[in-house]
């Protein structure tokens, strides 16, 4: 079909539209006459549609979402405040073992230092009845060269 | 007092117009639309918008002209609105080609003569459904609304040589249509 045999299909007047083809718009036409009547006569029920308020619905999932958060949050918050509190005690009583320990070598240096003292001094010093055993001492071995 | 009795007649008036046009718009709506349930909210929304502007029609075109073009501007708003929300709305309710053939009248015909029909109009249909928007409008508006071009041009707002061309490649469409499967 060159593009002149083209522009006279195409430009045909609807009035001279071939037989067959007039014939099927009209079956057409017919045809959409027919389901317009018959949806128009149609008994119609008064539909109650499910009107789903968006607005409302989206206000109180967010609602929902920021209670969750905070009671979430406010949980998270205390669970944490107990594990500090916990590890500060923890901490507080290893430090506090950490001094009783420190206390306990203290005292024991001082205690074996003073053991040390004594004993060194006890070396040195005669006891409280030691010059009087020299004596006797001294009265046994004179009273055998008098004899 | 005379304001009401104007506002009465201009009542009556537009109850006329509905009266007389509403089948006419739900018909090239349907035929539009493939879709009842559509058609009907589309021609209620015709006619409401029409009412709302009732005192501004001036009579320069016919109330059918008019009314149509509103009829088209509101299914063009309809489509580009579900383009836009396509997630909000996927479901269709047109029914398929096949049904939309289902429909003859009831006249005395032979067996034979309605398959026939039955056949024609399915290809019709089929051809329907590859045209552009703009040429099913046109289509639909001469062979089932059956209006004159210059009637068509008012409706849709072209010119009458635009419409023309519009029609004529439409039924070139048409006429493949009938080609290809003969």
């Amino acid at each position: 079909m060159n593009r002149e045999d083209f522009r006279s299909s195409n430009t045909k007047d609807p009035e001279t539209i071939e037989p067959e083809l007039r014939q099927a718009l009209a079956n057409f036409k017919s045809s959409v006459d027919a389901w317009s009547d018959a949806a128009m006569s149609r008994p119609r029920e008064a539909k109650v549609q499910e009107r789903r308020n968006w607005g409302l619905i989206s206000k109180w999932a967010l609602g929902c979402v920021v209670f969750a958060g905070t009671v979430t949050g406010a949980v998270y918050q205390n669970y944490r405040q107990a594990e500090a509190a916990k590890a500060e005690a923890a901490a507080r009583a290893a430090e506090h073992e950490r001094e009783l320990a420190a206390q306990r070598v203290k005292e024991q240096t001082a205690e074996d230092l003073m053991a040390k003292v004594d004993s060194d001094i006890s070396r040195e010093v005669p006891s409280a009845l030691e010059p009087l055993a020299l004596m006797t001492e001294d009265e046994n071995s004179s009273e055998g060269r008098k004899r | 007092m005379i304001k009401v009795s104007a506002e009465e007649i201009a009542a009556q008036e537009f109850e006329s117009v509905v009266v007389s046009h509403r089948p006419q718009i739900f018909r090239f709506l349907l035929a539009s639309t493939r879709d009842v349930d559509l058609a009907e909210t589309l021609t209620q929304d015709c006619f409401l918008k029409a009412h709302n502007n009732w005192s501004s029609f001036r009579g320069e075109s016919s109330a059918l002209t008019w009314l149509m073009r509103i009829a088209i501007n509101l299914q063009k708003d309809h489509w580009r609105n579900r383009r836009l929300q396509f997630w909000r709305h996927t479901r269709t309710n047109s029914v398929d080609l096949d049904e939309a053939s289902e429909w003859l009248p009831s006249g005395e015909r032979s067996a034979e003569q309605r398959m026939l029909a039955k056949e024609q109009v399915a290809r019709v249909w089929q051809a329907v459904e590859n045209l552009s928007e703009r040429q099913r409008t046109v289509f639909l508006l001469r062979f089932v609304e059956e209006l004159e071009l210059k009637q068509i041009a008012e409706s849709t707002g072209m010119g009458e040589g635009t419409v023309k061309a519009h029609l004529s490649r439409a039924l070139a469409r048409v006429r493949k249509e009938f080609g290809e499967r003969q």
